[in-house]
Protein backbone atom coordinates (compact mmCIF):
# COMPACT_ATOMS: atom_id res chain seq x y z
CA UNK A 1 0.00 0.00 0.00
CA UNK A 2 0.99 3.66 -0.90
CA UNK A 3 -0.41 6.67 0.56
CA UNK A 4 -0.18 7.87 -2.99
CA UNK A 5 -4.22 9.45 -3.41
CA UNK A 6 -4.86 8.64 0.02
CA UNK A 7 -3.76 11.29 2.54
CA UNK A 8 -2.52 14.19 0.57
CA UNK A 9 -2.83 17.26 2.62
CA UNK A 10 -4.62 20.44 2.06
CA UNK A 11 -7.76 18.64 1.36
CA UNK A 12 -6.64 18.87 -2.87
CA UNK A 13 -7.40 14.98 -3.43
CA UNK A 14 -6.35 13.59 -6.43
CA UNK A 15 -8.84 14.16 -9.49
CA UNK A 16 -9.62 11.24 -11.60
CA UNK A 17 -7.66 13.16 -14.44
CA UNK A 18 -4.80 12.84 -12.14
CA UNK A 19 -5.14 9.52 -10.94
CA UNK A 20 -5.33 8.96 -14.76
CA UNK A 21 -2.08 10.47 -15.39
CA UNK A 22 -0.65 9.52 -12.37
CA UNK A 23 2.43 7.56 -12.53
CA UNK A 24 3.54 5.80 -15.65
CA UNK A 25 4.58 2.80 -15.90
CA UNK A 26 7.49 1.88 -14.06
CA UNK A 27 6.90 0.98 -10.28
CA UNK A 28 2.92 1.69 -9.97
CA UNK A 29 0.89 -0.83 -9.60
CA UNK A 30 -1.21 0.23 -12.81
CA UNK A 31 0.17 2.45 -15.29
CA UNK A 32 -1.92 5.28 -16.45
CA UNK A 33 -2.73 3.97 -19.98
CA UNK A 34 -4.21 0.98 -17.51
CA UNK A 35 -7.23 3.05 -16.79
CA UNK A 36 -8.27 3.43 -20.40
CA UNK A 37 -8.42 -0.25 -20.56
CA UNK A 38 -10.74 -0.07 -18.02
CA UNK A 39 -12.66 3.05 -19.33
CA UNK A 40 -12.75 1.91 -23.19
CA UNK A 41 -14.64 -1.31 -21.36
CA UNK A 42 -17.01 0.33 -19.18
CA UNK A 43 -17.84 2.82 -21.88
CA UNK A 44 -18.73 0.15 -24.37
CA UNK A 45 -20.81 -1.55 -21.30
CA UNK A 46 -22.78 1.84 -21.04
CA UNK A 47 -23.86 1.80 -24.65
CA UNK A 48 -27.56 0.89 -25.16
CA UNK A 49 -28.08 -2.47 -27.01
CA UNK A 50 -28.05 -1.92 -30.76
CA UNK A 51 -31.55 -3.52 -32.16
CA UNK A 52 -30.29 -6.20 -34.11
CA UNK A 53 -29.43 -7.52 -30.27
CA UNK A 54 -32.39 -6.46 -28.42
CA UNK A 55 -34.32 -8.28 -30.92
CA UNK A 56 -32.59 -11.47 -30.73
CA UNK A 57 -32.87 -11.33 -26.82
CA UNK A 58 -36.67 -10.77 -27.45
CA UNK A 59 -36.66 -13.72 -30.03
CA UNK A 60 -35.53 -16.12 -27.29
CA UNK A 61 -38.27 -15.41 -25.26
CA UNK A 62 -41.07 -16.41 -27.92
CA UNK A 63 -38.53 -19.20 -27.90
CA UNK A 64 -39.21 -20.67 -24.54
CA UNK A 65 -42.59 -20.59 -24.49
CA UNK B 1 -12.04 -30.09 -30.94
CA UNK B 2 -12.54 -32.70 -28.21
CA UNK B 3 -15.70 -35.33 -28.61
CA UNK B 4 -19.12 -34.30 -27.17
CA UNK B 5 -19.02 -34.86 -23.39
CA UNK B 6 -20.80 -37.87 -23.10
CA UNK B 7 -21.79 -36.78 -19.22
CA UNK B 8 -25.67 -36.83 -18.29
CA UNK B 9 -26.85 -33.55 -18.39
CA UNK B 10 -29.07 -32.55 -15.42
CA UNK B 11 -32.48 -31.68 -16.32
CA UNK B 12 -33.30 -27.85 -16.48
CA UNK B 13 -36.49 -26.38 -14.18
CA UNK B 14 -38.86 -23.79 -15.90
CA UNK B 15 -37.25 -21.65 -13.29
CA UNK B 16 -33.65 -22.23 -14.09
CA UNK B 17 -34.02 -21.23 -18.00
CA UNK B 18 -35.59 -18.30 -16.61
CA UNK B 19 -32.35 -17.38 -15.14
CA UNK B 20 -30.43 -17.95 -17.32
CA UNK B 21 -32.40 -16.07 -19.96
CA UNK B 22 -32.05 -13.51 -17.14
CA UNK B 23 -28.22 -13.60 -16.89
CA UNK B 24 -27.49 -14.10 -20.44
CA UNK B 25 -29.12 -10.88 -20.97
CA UNK B 26 -27.19 -9.46 -18.53
CA UNK B 27 -24.15 -9.98 -19.89
CA UNK B 28 -24.73 -8.81 -23.03
CA UNK B 29 -22.90 -5.31 -22.50
CA UNK B 30 -19.97 -7.10 -21.46
CA UNK B 31 -20.05 -9.40 -24.23
CA UNK B 32 -19.84 -6.12 -26.60
CA UNK B 33 -17.27 -5.01 -24.85
CA UNK B 34 -15.06 -7.82 -24.72
CA UNK B 35 -15.85 -8.24 -28.46
CA UNK B 36 -15.31 -4.84 -29.43
CA UNK B 37 -11.87 -4.84 -27.85
CA UNK B 38 -10.98 -8.65 -29.94
CA UNK B 39 -12.17 -6.97 -32.89
CA UNK B 40 -11.67 -3.64 -33.88
CA UNK B 41 -15.22 -2.68 -35.49
CA UNK B 42 -17.92 -2.25 -33.39
CA UNK B 43 -20.43 -3.64 -36.15
CA UNK B 44 -18.34 -7.24 -36.35
CA UNK B 45 -18.41 -7.02 -32.59
CA UNK B 46 -21.86 -6.99 -32.91
CA UNK B 47 -22.14 -9.33 -35.21
CA UNK B 48 -19.43 -11.60 -32.74
CA UNK B 49 -21.94 -11.00 -29.79
CA UNK B 50 -24.96 -12.26 -31.97
CA UNK B 51 -23.23 -15.50 -33.08
CA UNK B 52 -22.08 -15.80 -29.39
CA UNK B 53 -25.43 -15.54 -28.10
CA UNK B 54 -27.05 -18.16 -30.49
CA UNK B 55 -24.43 -20.77 -29.72
CA UNK B 56 -24.96 -19.81 -25.86
CA UNK B 57 -28.49 -19.97 -26.15
CA UNK B 58 -28.54 -23.61 -28.09
CA UNK B 59 -25.83 -25.03 -25.66
CA UNK B 60 -27.79 -23.83 -22.57
CA UNK B 61 -28.30 -27.41 -21.28
CA UNK B 62 -24.32 -27.14 -20.80
CA UNK B 63 -24.43 -24.48 -18.85
CA UNK B 64 -24.22 -24.84 -15.11
CA UNK B 65 -26.39 -23.13 -12.68
CA UNK B 66 -24.94 -20.72 -10.35
CA UNK B 67 -21.61 -20.59 -12.15
CA UNK B 68 -20.46 -17.11 -14.20
CA UNK B 69 -22.30 -16.20 -17.24
CA UNK B 70 -19.79 -14.18 -17.91
CA UNK B 71 -17.52 -16.21 -18.39
CA UNK B 72 -19.18 -19.06 -19.72
CA UNK B 73 -19.84 -16.78 -22.44
CA UNK B 74 -16.95 -15.12 -22.52
CA UNK B 75 -15.54 -18.69 -23.66
CA UNK B 76 -18.18 -18.95 -25.87
CA UNK B 77 -17.62 -15.58 -27.76
CA UNK B 78 -13.50 -15.94 -28.02
CA UNK B 79 -13.97 -19.33 -29.73
CA UNK B 80 -16.47 -17.57 -32.38
CA UNK B 81 -13.99 -14.94 -32.66
CA UNK B 82 -10.92 -17.24 -33.25
CA UNK B 83 -12.72 -19.01 -35.62
CA UNK B 84 -14.15 -15.80 -37.66
CA UNK B 85 -10.35 -15.10 -37.26
CA UNK B 86 -9.36 -18.07 -38.91
CA UNK B 87 -11.78 -17.22 -42.26
CA UNK B 88 -10.03 -13.72 -42.06
CA UNK B 89 -13.21 -12.17 -41.48
CA UNK B 90 -11.95 -9.24 -39.82
CA UNK B 91 -8.70 -8.83 -42.09
CA UNK B 92 -7.28 -5.35 -42.28
CA UNK B 93 -10.40 -4.15 -40.73
CA UNK B 94 -10.01 -1.36 -38.13
CA UNK B 95 -12.64 1.25 -38.47
CA UNK B 96 -10.17 4.04 -36.77
CA UNK B 97 -12.69 7.46 -36.80
CA UNK B 98 -15.51 5.36 -34.63
CA UNK B 99 -13.00 4.31 -32.10
CA UNK B 100 -11.19 8.20 -31.68
CA UNK B 101 -14.37 9.19 -31.45
CA UNK B 102 -15.41 6.85 -28.85
CA UNK B 103 -12.15 6.60 -26.81
CA UNK B 104 -11.13 10.13 -26.43
CA UNK B 105 -9.72 10.93 -23.17
CA UNK B 106 -10.66 12.96 -20.13
CA UNK B 107 -10.44 16.59 -20.76
CA UNK B 108 -7.29 18.10 -18.46
CA UNK B 109 -4.59 15.94 -19.58
CA UNK B 110 -2.18 18.15 -21.33
CA UNK B 111 -0.80 14.93 -23.25
CA UNK B 112 -3.83 12.89 -23.63
CA UNK B 113 -2.87 9.14 -24.26
CA UNK B 114 -5.91 9.32 -26.74
CA UNK B 115 -8.10 5.66 -26.21
CA UNK B 116 -8.20 5.30 -29.44
CA UNK B 117 -4.10 4.87 -29.47
CA UNK B 118 -4.84 2.28 -26.85
CA UNK B 119 -6.63 0.06 -28.75
CA UNK B 120 -4.65 0.46 -32.06
CA UNK B 121 -1.85 -0.59 -29.45
CA UNK B 122 -3.55 -3.32 -28.45
CA UNK B 123 -4.81 -4.70 -31.88
CA UNK B 124 -1.12 -5.53 -32.57
CA UNK B 125 -0.71 -7.41 -29.90
CA UNK B 126 -0.67 -11.20 -30.65
CA UNK B 127 -4.30 -12.35 -29.78
CA UNK B 128 -3.01 -14.60 -26.75
CA UNK B 129 -2.19 -11.46 -24.88
CA UNK B 130 -4.75 -8.88 -26.24
CA UNK B 131 -7.50 -11.29 -24.58
CA UNK B 132 -5.64 -11.77 -21.21
CA UNK B 133 -5.09 -8.09 -20.73
CA UNK B 134 -8.69 -7.43 -21.73
CA UNK B 135 -9.98 -9.94 -19.50
CA UNK B 136 -7.98 -9.24 -16.46
CA UNK B 137 -7.09 -5.07 -17.12
CA UNK B 138 -10.21 -4.20 -18.79
CA UNK B 139 -13.03 -6.64 -17.78
CA UNK B 140 -11.81 -7.37 -14.44
CA UNK B 141 -11.36 -10.87 -14.02
CA UNK B 142 -9.14 -12.70 -11.34
CA UNK B 143 -5.92 -14.25 -13.42
CA UNK B 144 -7.96 -17.47 -12.21
CA UNK B 145 -10.88 -16.87 -14.00
CA UNK B 146 -8.63 -15.68 -17.19
CA UNK B 147 -7.44 -18.63 -16.86
CA UNK B 148 -10.22 -20.86 -16.93
CA UNK B 149 -11.73 -18.57 -20.00
CA UNK B 150 -8.70 -19.63 -21.89
CA UNK B 151 -7.81 -22.81 -20.86
CA UNK B 152 -4.44 -22.31 -19.97
CA UNK B 153 -2.66 -22.09 -16.10
CA UNK B 154 -2.89 -19.02 -14.23
CA UNK B 155 0.65 -18.72 -14.26
CA UNK B 156 0.37 -18.49 -18.04
CA UNK B 157 -2.08 -15.86 -18.06
CA UNK B 158 -0.15 -13.61 -15.58
CA UNK B 159 2.75 -13.71 -17.95
CA UNK B 160 0.77 -12.91 -20.96
CA UNK B 161 -1.12 -10.01 -18.78
CA UNK B 162 2.80 -8.68 -18.00
CA UNK B 163 3.93 -8.91 -21.32
CA UNK B 164 1.47 -7.69 -22.58
CA UNK B 165 1.59 -4.43 -20.40
CA UNK B 166 5.01 -4.20 -21.11
CA UNK B 167 4.59 -3.94 -24.83
CA UNK B 168 1.80 -1.23 -24.50
CA UNK B 169 4.07 0.60 -21.98
CA UNK B 170 7.18 0.59 -24.13
CA UNK B 171 4.66 1.92 -27.50
CA UNK B 172 3.01 4.33 -24.69
CA UNK B 173 6.06 5.68 -23.30
CA UNK B 174 8.32 5.49 -26.72
CA UNK B 175 5.63 6.79 -28.64
CA UNK B 176 5.62 3.94 -31.15
CA UNK B 177 1.71 3.04 -31.27
CA UNK B 178 1.45 2.14 -34.68
CA UNK B 179 -0.51 4.35 -37.04
CA UNK B 180 -3.18 1.85 -38.33
CA UNK B 181 -1.60 -1.00 -37.27
CA UNK B 182 -4.23 -3.46 -39.14
CA UNK B 183 -3.30 -1.80 -42.89
CA UNK B 184 0.42 -2.62 -42.23
CA UNK B 185 0.36 -6.09 -43.72
CA UNK B 186 3.34 -7.59 -42.33
CA UNK B 187 1.84 -6.78 -38.55
CA UNK B 188 -1.44 -8.40 -39.63
CA UNK B 189 -0.15 -11.40 -40.87
CA UNK B 190 1.63 -11.97 -37.98
CA UNK B 191 -1.27 -11.75 -36.00
CA UNK B 192 -3.03 -13.90 -38.21
CA UNK B 193 -0.12 -16.55 -37.43
CA UNK B 194 -0.44 -16.33 -34.31
CA UNK B 195 -4.34 -16.64 -34.03
CA UNK B 196 -3.83 -19.95 -36.40
CA UNK B 197 -1.81 -21.34 -33.89
CA UNK B 198 -4.06 -20.85 -30.94
CA UNK B 199 -7.09 -22.01 -33.13
CA UNK B 200 -5.07 -25.24 -33.98
CA UNK B 201 -6.34 -26.28 -30.14
CA UNK B 202 -4.07 -24.36 -28.22
CA UNK B 203 -5.86 -22.00 -27.52
CA UNK B 204 -9.76 -22.94 -28.23
CA UNK B 205 -11.47 -24.00 -25.04
CA UNK B 206 -14.66 -25.57 -24.17
CA UNK B 207 -17.49 -23.30 -23.06
CA UNK B 208 -18.05 -26.10 -20.15
CA UNK B 209 -15.70 -28.69 -18.45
Amino acid sequence: MTDHGKAVAGGSAPTPDEKLKGKSAKGADKPDWANGLKQFYDSVVDEPLPDELSQLLARFDEDED
Amino acid sequence: MTADQKRKLPERSAEDKKAFKRELTEVVPHLRAFARGLCGRPDMADDLVQEALLKAWAAQERFEPGTSMRAWTFVILRNAYLTDMRRNRFRGEYDEGVAERILTAPAGQEEPIHLSDLHRALLTLPAERREALLLVGAGGFSYEEAADICGCAVGTIKSRVGRARATIASMIEEGKVPERALEDPSAHRAILEELDEVAAGNGVTEPTR
